[in-house]
């Protein structure tokens, strides 16, 4: 089967590693006509104009053409044809697909009956491997290193798949974790357990301005209104979750707050013009991630 | 002596008794195997002794002989099963079930968002036994299916 990026599981620590290093490589020289001649197919069942811009605009930059929709109500999807058939089709066309669906597991499903490269751009709540990528580049872009970070992650860390995956990728390099959320939104036991296992320490944590002074890397992400049954608990929940500029007075000068994007009241607009903040550059940085994997997984290493 | 045990549900000519079947579990397995389709004699006992299990089911199904993969469906829910094949009155094979590691189309995926649950896609996981039991985990989805959770997909289904 060819190679491609479903889990952030497919990709060995060298890989990972190889896929940071020609990031670099592509954030330096962000033109290079690698894939000429080749087509990249972009296929969204679900909008998501963050993540398909940036992977569209990765492909451009490698000189790929892209074809694909982002709307399913024009397609064949819409008359009841099955997702096998759609990648069959699509990857008779393509020579590579970047897939993004509601369901779990169908980014792997996918890559099973299509004959080319499938990169998973979100399936459901599973996985999102590219985000994890480019969340390792951004880490270390920003502090010169992956070993031994010091990560605070804040908010749903109950359902959110971004934590997850970084939680795994920064486990293959020694990183100290603290965890910072409501009650309703802890670290599910299956992934302390997964630490415990590899003897990785975590600390779990309600309260966030006490915890800020020893990250490295503050990985904020969005708590949604419908993860609580009673609106109050998340109007009190929301308050205590938002970041602050007065909140970072006792920061590490290095620390960087990073963020998946869209953010909605998580993070005050003040902090913005901090040198902490590094949401914005963190999703530049998710383009050059995007070209370095499409390029490995088209091409290899080189 | 002639083993008393074996006198409590008839004998058969041919076919396969399956011995060890908790008793609990027996009517799910009639229902995986999709016996009540058959036109062939079946019969069958529960609640009945056994030295492994404590209380054990047996069923003799008459000149029917199983498919590996049909035995494997049982295997999830009835680990310590036996199958005896007979011929002519006499036992001329024994065979245990084993979980396999690689678990097809067998099982249903807990998770309701997961794409072999929406679409036809036959199921795969990956058996694992922990401290708590059986752990199947999705090869799609990556959730993990544990033995409360687990639901056998029926011939029928299949």
């Amino acid at each position: 089967m060819m190679k491609s990026l479903i889990s952030i599981h497919d990709f060995s620590k060298d890989e990972m590693l190889y896929v940071l290093q020609r990031a670099a490589e592509f954030e330096k020289n962000p033109s290079q006509s690698l894939l000429a001649g080749k087509v990249v197919g972009s296929i969204f069942f679900e909008p998501s104009t963050r993540t398909r811009l940036s992977f569209e605009t990765a492909a451009n930059r490698l000189g790929a053409r892209v074809v694909g929709f982002s709307d399913v109500k024009n397609t064949s999807v819409s008359k009841g044809e099955t997702l096998k058939d759609t990648i069959k089709m699509v990857a008779n066309y393509v020579d590579l697909i970047v897939l993004r669906h509601p369901l779990e597991g169908s980014a792997r499903y996918a890559a099973e009956v299509a004959n080319v490269p499938v990169v998973n751009a979100g399936d459901g709540a599973n996985q999102h491997p590219s985000q994890t990528l480019l969340d390792l580049y951004s880490i270390q872009k920003t502090q010169g290193r992956l070993d031994n970070i010091h990560i605070t992650m804040v908010g749903d860390l109950k359902y959110g798949r971004t934590v997850h995956s970084l939680l795994q990728a920064l486990s293959l390099f020694n990183a100290r974790f603290k965890f910072i959320a409501p009650p309703e939104l802890q670290m599910p036991a299956e992934y302390k357990t997964y630490l415990r296992g590899k003897g990785l320490a975590f600390e779990e944590h309600t309260d966030l301005i006490r915890n800020i002074g020893d990250a490295d890397i503050l990985y904020m992400t969005r708590v949604q209104q419908e993860r609580f049954q009673d609106p109050i608990e998340y109007e009190k929940v929301k308050n205590s979750y938002s970041l602050k500029k007065s909140m970072l007075a006792k920061a590490k000068p290095t620390m960087k707050i990073l963020h998946p994007l869209p953010r909605v009241n998580e993070i005050d607009a003040g902090v913005d013009d901090t040198p902490h903040a590094y949401y914005f550059e963190q999703a530049r940085n998710g383009m050059f991630t995007r070209m370095a994997i499409i390029a490995y997984l088209l091409q290899g290493a080189r | 002596m002639t083993n008393e045990k074996e006198f409590k549900v008839t004998a058969i000519k041919d076919g396969t008794v399956i011995d060890h079947v908790p008793s609990k579990q027996l009517f799910k397995v009639i229902e995986i195997l999709g016996l009540e389709n058959y036109a062939n004699q079946i019969t069958f006992g529960m609640n009945l002794e056994s030295k492994k299990l404590g209380n054990k089911a047996i069923i003799k199904i008459a000149d029917l002989f199983f498919e590996d993969d049909d035995i494997n469906r049982i295997a999830l829910i009835a680990p310590q099963a036996k199958l005896n094949i007979i011929r002519n009155y006499k036992v001329v094979e024994k065979r245990s079930v084993t979980i396999p590691e690689i678990i097809t189309g067998i099982a249903k995926c807990v998770n309701p968002h997961c794409i072999t649950n929406h679409q036809p896609v036959e199921t795969r996981f990956l058996a694992q036994s922990s401290d708590n039991g059986l752990l199947l985990t999705c090869c799609y989805c990556e959730k993990t299916t544990d033995s409360q959770t687990l639901r056998i997909i029926t011939k029928e289904e299949s």
